[in-house]
């Protein structure tokens, strides 16, 4: 038997978990549900993996798999199928999807263990799982679009999760209403591109686009920049970057699984997918690795300023994205396919060490309030510095070096890059080792202020080992061009992707490139360490005094953008919705039938019985007649 | 013959519910109950019983039809007809009536028989208007309509329905008026031109009326239908009489009789006047896309739940203006659906609503909050209706709007812009439901009953039919499409004098120019989708 014949089954198996959890959750043992929530994506996971292998050893013809389950609609030649179709990126997407998912599900049955919703937490993520996997698999434009709704939904729910709390309900209403703009944009690109193909199957389009479209023609330039817009919003990028901070207000599984590792990427799985219209768009494929550039400097800075454990992780999550954007940007496809696993494993793992920490600090997320962690809860601990040194890019021994310096390097070694993107990156890699170890100092070394209230057991202990490991070792699957050319991770995404095209020459300077990054990611280590751990003093006085004071106040609100939109857009349109809420239309009609009833009620008085007024009426009304008569 | 019984039996069932009320009020549920459901058996049996070609335009295939010589002297015949636009419609009618009869069971306690007699009668209004093939008749039908729907409000209606009633009455009748009048011109024009007077449909459609005439005449027939919607600038009664209905009467106002306005336009307004129609075009799209979002705009101003849905409802029917003036095969297909998915949607929203009602006593959103601990159910279903109303995929009404948005596109790009921002809008003020409801801290103390089993039948029903109509929209689409397929091709026909020559030159086809020229990608997007089956499109 062929075992893709099976891939309707990974998408199926959570979904069928959902139906059970939503409709029958209530009734079931907490034990149930977690079992249930747990081993569908579980059972997804390992079909998934098998397949992988399989696609490995015995690709299939083609280099993609397709299975179409059933006509969705049919109308004027315009028929988007139900259809799956399985090529090595999305293989690797619904790799990191039900892998680390699956991860989280385990780490959630403890971590969500007493919580009064718990069967609606599981179905609720579960329905995460098949949106997600559906946006990943989906092999026409109109069903990615149902997954990439339904991941919106989800998040929002999740994010509202504790809806008690109107904190929570306003975080969810943010982020499900601002990734709706870009979703707007992205389906208005869906009208566009079907009026031009009169389809919207993804294979078709980037077939057939390259013939139709030359490359810099406007349609082209109109598509790409509204699928960006799309993938802008479900980034948390520049310009729509504002609700990722406030989806902190979600329980932490959900900000490690939705909010790092799989959702926040579908922006960047979007444009690798179609990455033919942003070929043909030059200019909109620079404005990708402009707005990637800006991006990762602005959430940096400002994860710098956090104190918030979560909201540090927030926007360094921001930033990361902005480097894969910054890949795409300049045609390096594969690697922000690398940086989006490699994240998705360490930032998975950050979370859920976060997660821990605040569990056992009895939901304290301030991390000046932490401190000397580092003794009592060794593995979180452990593994937190791991995934930390991944994120910081520490040299050699971590993956996330292999990762983020392979965007470097393309950045500047890219046709398409330039040393601005690449200094953007340079400026952005020290920021994140000073932030990364910032938190780790702040919350782990030092002396302890607060008592731990709670100690991880195996169902949060193993997930982190897992993903510890996978933090440290998951880089050496794509070593870089100088060290022999051993990249089975891109030359395995060849396959659906294109290559890079690199400036002649470059490769000699990958080395020098390479220990400036490791020096930098040293250097950041270091000043984090004597602002943070050594003279915490010199970082306290920077943001009390002066400009300092104010310069933190700008970065600790995100660069005041959400004191911006709230200006120009939210206040304009509750203000719009509370003039006129009466309705003027209906008080023109009003307005009509009012009259009727001054002019019934004038005429009504003449009616008075009064036999004198009627005689004055006739002679008055007859004079008026000769008159009009007479002189007219 | 079928579709005499299908009326009658409902208004037999009527009387007949009167009459056993006096003895029991449940035996009268039952007995109106009953007949709803055997009509809707009867559509089904005559919708799997076989697909049909019939053309919105020409005299073709029905898949029933029946005529009978009603004023002979005058023209007037008694002609029923069918085919998958009335099918559709009736469906949607005897679905949606049976569950309002349901609804009722509980919240109806007063002149029960009266009550049952009506919804019935206007059932059969309903039924009759998405019948009906001869004008008069048609007239008629939406006349019989009205009057049970006025006694409904009037009587079993809340604190304020005398007034609404009232209002709601006299938009109606006028515009009614002003529709029998350019009925009654188009009959004079036709008879005036081939000397035999008739109001049968077929035969007016061949009348070549003089164009100002004509438009005139089509703003008869359009006023009558803008009103029924409502479209922008006339709905005003639409918020005070879906407020003040009951249940029932909401679902069936908002659920159904919007409908037969869409359906007057479709059937009516485009094959009988298809140049006037293209004239006003621009002029209805612009009323639709306002309604859109003045619509959600007022929607979100709004603390009474039933009327936050009911102008919720008035921008959903913005959608519809904007696809039946599109004059796009894919924008038809969506509005049918968009009615059918509306029609489900809003009623289920207006059942949640009146649920609420019944177990608070209030109808106003800052009394409600907190209610998802005691009423999980009825909260993840008010979830699904919500997410419904703001078109996520998965649920039919997304399928309809994106058919609907993607065809006027094709026609004029800065109107399905700005139609595609309602969707945001959409989002805001359908999220306000379900927050402000079911979020937040409990606002009242007491107990709070969730749904009932027959509420959830009712629900249950309405849930799996938006399913079945997100996922599996075919079985609709084919049963209306080849209605449109003519329409489509008539009403693009004779744009503009260029396209007319592109047209008539490559059937089709695309001059070489004119592909440099799209290729190049210049916004203007015109018609050149003559043949719907395989031609270009651009």
């Amino acid at each position: 038997m062929d075992i893709f014949n099976l891939l309707w089954l990974i998408p199926a198996l959570p979904l069928c978990s959902f139906l059970i959890l939503a409709i029958f959750g209530s009734k079931l043992s907490g034990r149930a549900v977690a079992i249930i929530g747990c081993a569908t994506v579980g059972l997804a996971a390992l079909l998934t993996i098998w397949m992988g292998i399989t696609f490995l050893t015995a690709p299939p013809a083609g280099n993609f798999y397709q299975q179409t389950l059933w006509v969705w609609l049919n109308t004027g030649g315009f028929s988007p199928s139900i259809a799956l179709y399985l090529d090595p990126l999305s293989l690797i997407f619904i790799f990191v999807v039900t892998f680390v998912g699956f991860l989280i599900h385990w780490y959630s049955s403890e971590f969500m263990q007493g919580d009064e919703g718990y069967a609606r937490f599981f179905a609720y993520m579960n329905l995460f799982i098949f949106s997600m996997l559906t946006l990943v698999l989906a092999n026409n434009l109109l069903l990615l679009y149902l997954g990439w709704e339904g991941v919106g939904l989800c998040s929002f729910l999740l994010i509202g999760f504790w809806y008690r709390d109107p904190v929570n309900s306003y975080a969810a209403r943010k982020a499900f209403i601002v990734t709706r703009i870009g979703d707007t944009a992205m389906i208005i690109g869906l009208f566009l591109l079907l009026s031009s193909f009169n389809t919207l199957n993804i294979a078709e389009i980037l077939t057939k686009a390259p013939g139709v479209w030359s490359p810099g023609s406007s349609r082209a330039f109109w598509a790409a920049i509204l699928l960006l817009g799309g993938a802008l919003g479900k980034s948390a990028q520049l310009p729509l970057q504002t609700w990722l901070p406030d989806a902190m207000a979600g329980p932490t599984p959900v900000s490690a699984l939705i909010h790092a590792a799989t959702m926040v990427t579908a922006g960047v799985y979007l444009i690798a997918r179609t990455h033919v219209l942003f070929e043909l768009a030059p200019v909109v494929q620079l404005l990708v690795a402009i707005i990637g550039a800006a991006t990762l400097v602005v959430a940096g800075f400002s994860a710098l300023a956090q104190k918030d454990i979560k909201r540090v992780l927030a926007y360094s999550t921001i930033s990361q994205i902005g480097y894969m954007f910054l890949a795409l940007g300049v045609g390096a496809w594969s690697a922000a396919i690398f940086h989006f696993m490699i994240h998705a494993f360490f930032k998975a793992l950050l979370f859920l060490g976060a997660g821990a920490v605040i569990l056992a600090m009895d939901h304290e997320h301030d991390m000046f309030k932490m401190g000397g962690l580092r003794k009592k809860m060794p593995v979180v601990f452990w593994t937190f510095l791991f995934g930390s040194g991944a994120l910081a890019a520490l040299p050699l021994i971590t993956a996330g070096f292999y990762s983020k310096d392979q965007i470097l390097f393309f950045t500047m070694a890219s046709v398409k890059g330039s040393i601005w993107l690449w200094l953007a990156g340079i400026v952005g890699a020290f920021i994140t080792s000073v932030y990364t170890f910032r938190m780790v100092f702040v919350t782990f070394f030092g002396e302890q202020k607060m008592q731990v209230h709670y100690h991880a057991k195996n169902c949060i202990k193993i997930p982190l080992i897992i993903l510890g490991i996978l933090s440290l070792i998951a880089g050496f699957i794509e070593l870089p061009h100088a060290w022999g050319n051993f990249a089975p991770f891109s030359d395995f995404l060849n396959g659906a992707l294109p290559q890079v095209q690199l400036i002649s020459g470059m490769e000699s300077r990958e080395i020098i490139l390479e220990v400036i990054t490791a020096i930098i990611a040293l250097v950041g280590v270091y000043a984090a360490w004597v602002f943070f751990l050594k003279k915490p003093q010199l970082a306290y006085r920077f943001k009390t005094a002066g400009a300092g004071k104010g310069i933190y106040r700008f970065f600790f609100e995100g660069w005041m953008f959400d004191r911006l939109y709230d200006l120009i857009f939210v206040r304009p349109i509750v203000w719009l919705s509370k003039i006129d809420r009466r309705d003027f239309v209906d008080r023109i009609y009003g307005g009509i039938g009012q009259l009727n009833m001054v002019l019934n009620k004038s005429f009504s008085r003449t009616q008075n019985g009064l036999l004198r007024w009627y005689l004055f009426g006739v002679a008055f009304g007859a004079a008026l007649l000769l008159t009009i008569i007479l002189f007219l | 013959m079928i579709l005499v019984d299908l009326i009658i039996i409902l208004m037999l069932g009527g009387f007949l519910s009167w009459i056993v009320s006096k003895w029991s009020a449940l035996a009268a549920r039952w007995i109106a109950f009953v007949a709803v459901v055997i009509d809707f058996i009867l559509t089904l049996i005559l919708w799997l019983g076989g697909g049909s070609h019939v053309n919105i335009l020409t005299r073709g295939q029905w898949i029933r039809d029946f005529q009978l010589k009603w004023i002979p002297e005058l023209g007037v015949s008694f002609h029923l007809a069918l085919d998958g636009l009335s099918l559709v419609m009736i469906a949607l009618t005897l679905f949606i009536g049976g569950l309002s009869i349901l609804v009722s069971w509980k919240e109806i306690r007063e002149r029960i028989g009266f009550f049952h007699f009506n919804i019935l009668w206007l059932l059969a209004g309903i039924l009759g208007v998405f019948l009906s093939m001869d004008l008069l008749l048609f007239y008629f039908f939406w006349e019989v309509m009205l009057v049970p729907m006025f006694f409904i409000l009037g009587i079993w209606g809340y604190e304020n329905r005398k007034f609404a009633s009232i209002k709601f009455f006299l938009f109606t009748q006028l515009s009614g008026l002003l529709m029998l009048i350019a009925i009654l011109g188009l009959y004079f024009v036709h008879g005036h031109q081939t000397g035999t007077y008739t109001f049968d449909y077929f035969a007016l459609l061949e009348t070549s009326i003089p164009g100002k005439l004509a438009f005139w005449l089509m703003c008869g027939f359009l006023i009558a239908f803008v009103v029924k919607l409502p479209a922008l600038p006339f709905h005003s009664w639409l918020p005070d009489a879906y407020t003040q209905s009951p249940t029932a009467g909401s679902v069936i106002l908002a659920g159904l009789m919007s409908k037969t306005a869409a359906y007057g336009m479709l059937r009516f307004v485009l094959p009988l006047f298809p140049d006037a129609a293209r004239t006003i075009a621009p002029l209805a799209i612009l009323l639709g896309v306002a309604g859109i979002l003045y619509g959600a705009k007022m929607a979100y101003a709004q603390k009474d739940l039933k009327r936050l849905v009911a102008f919720s409802s008035l921008s959903h029917m913005g959608f519809i203006m904007v696809g039946i003036f599109s004059s796009q095969a894919l924008a038809y297909q969506g509005t049918v659906l968009e009615m059918v998915t509306h029609g489900i949607s809003i009623s289920a929203l207006f059942i949640i609503a009146g649920a609420l009602k019944a177990r608070t006593g209030t109808r106003d959103m800052s009394e409600m909050g907190g209610f998802w601990k005691q009423m999980p159910a009825m909260g993840g279903i008010t979830l699904i209706f919500v997410l419904a109303s703001l078109g996520l995929p998965g649920l039919g009404n997304f399928i309809a709007e994106f058919l609907i948005l993607a065809g006027a596109f094709q026609s004029s790009v800065l109107w399905a812009v700005l139609a595609t921002v309602g969707l945001i809008s959409s989002m805001i003020y359908s999220l306000v439901i379900l927050q402000r409801i079911f979020h937040g801290q409990p606002q009242k103390e007491g107990k709070l009953v969730d749904f009932s089993a027959r509420e959830f039948i009712i629900m249950a029903c309405l849930i799996i039919v938006i399913f079945w109509l997100g996922f599996f929209p075919q079985k609709v689409i084919s049963t209306v499409s080849p209605v449109f397929d003519k329409l489509e091709q008539q009403m693009n026909v004779s744009f503009s004098p260029g396209q007319r020559l592109l047209q008539g030159a490559s059937e089709g086809q695309v001059s070489p120019e004119d592909a440099l020229r799209l290729n190049r990608g210049e916004p203007s997007i015109v018609y050149l989708r003559t043949n719907t089956k395989g031609g270009a499109r651009w």
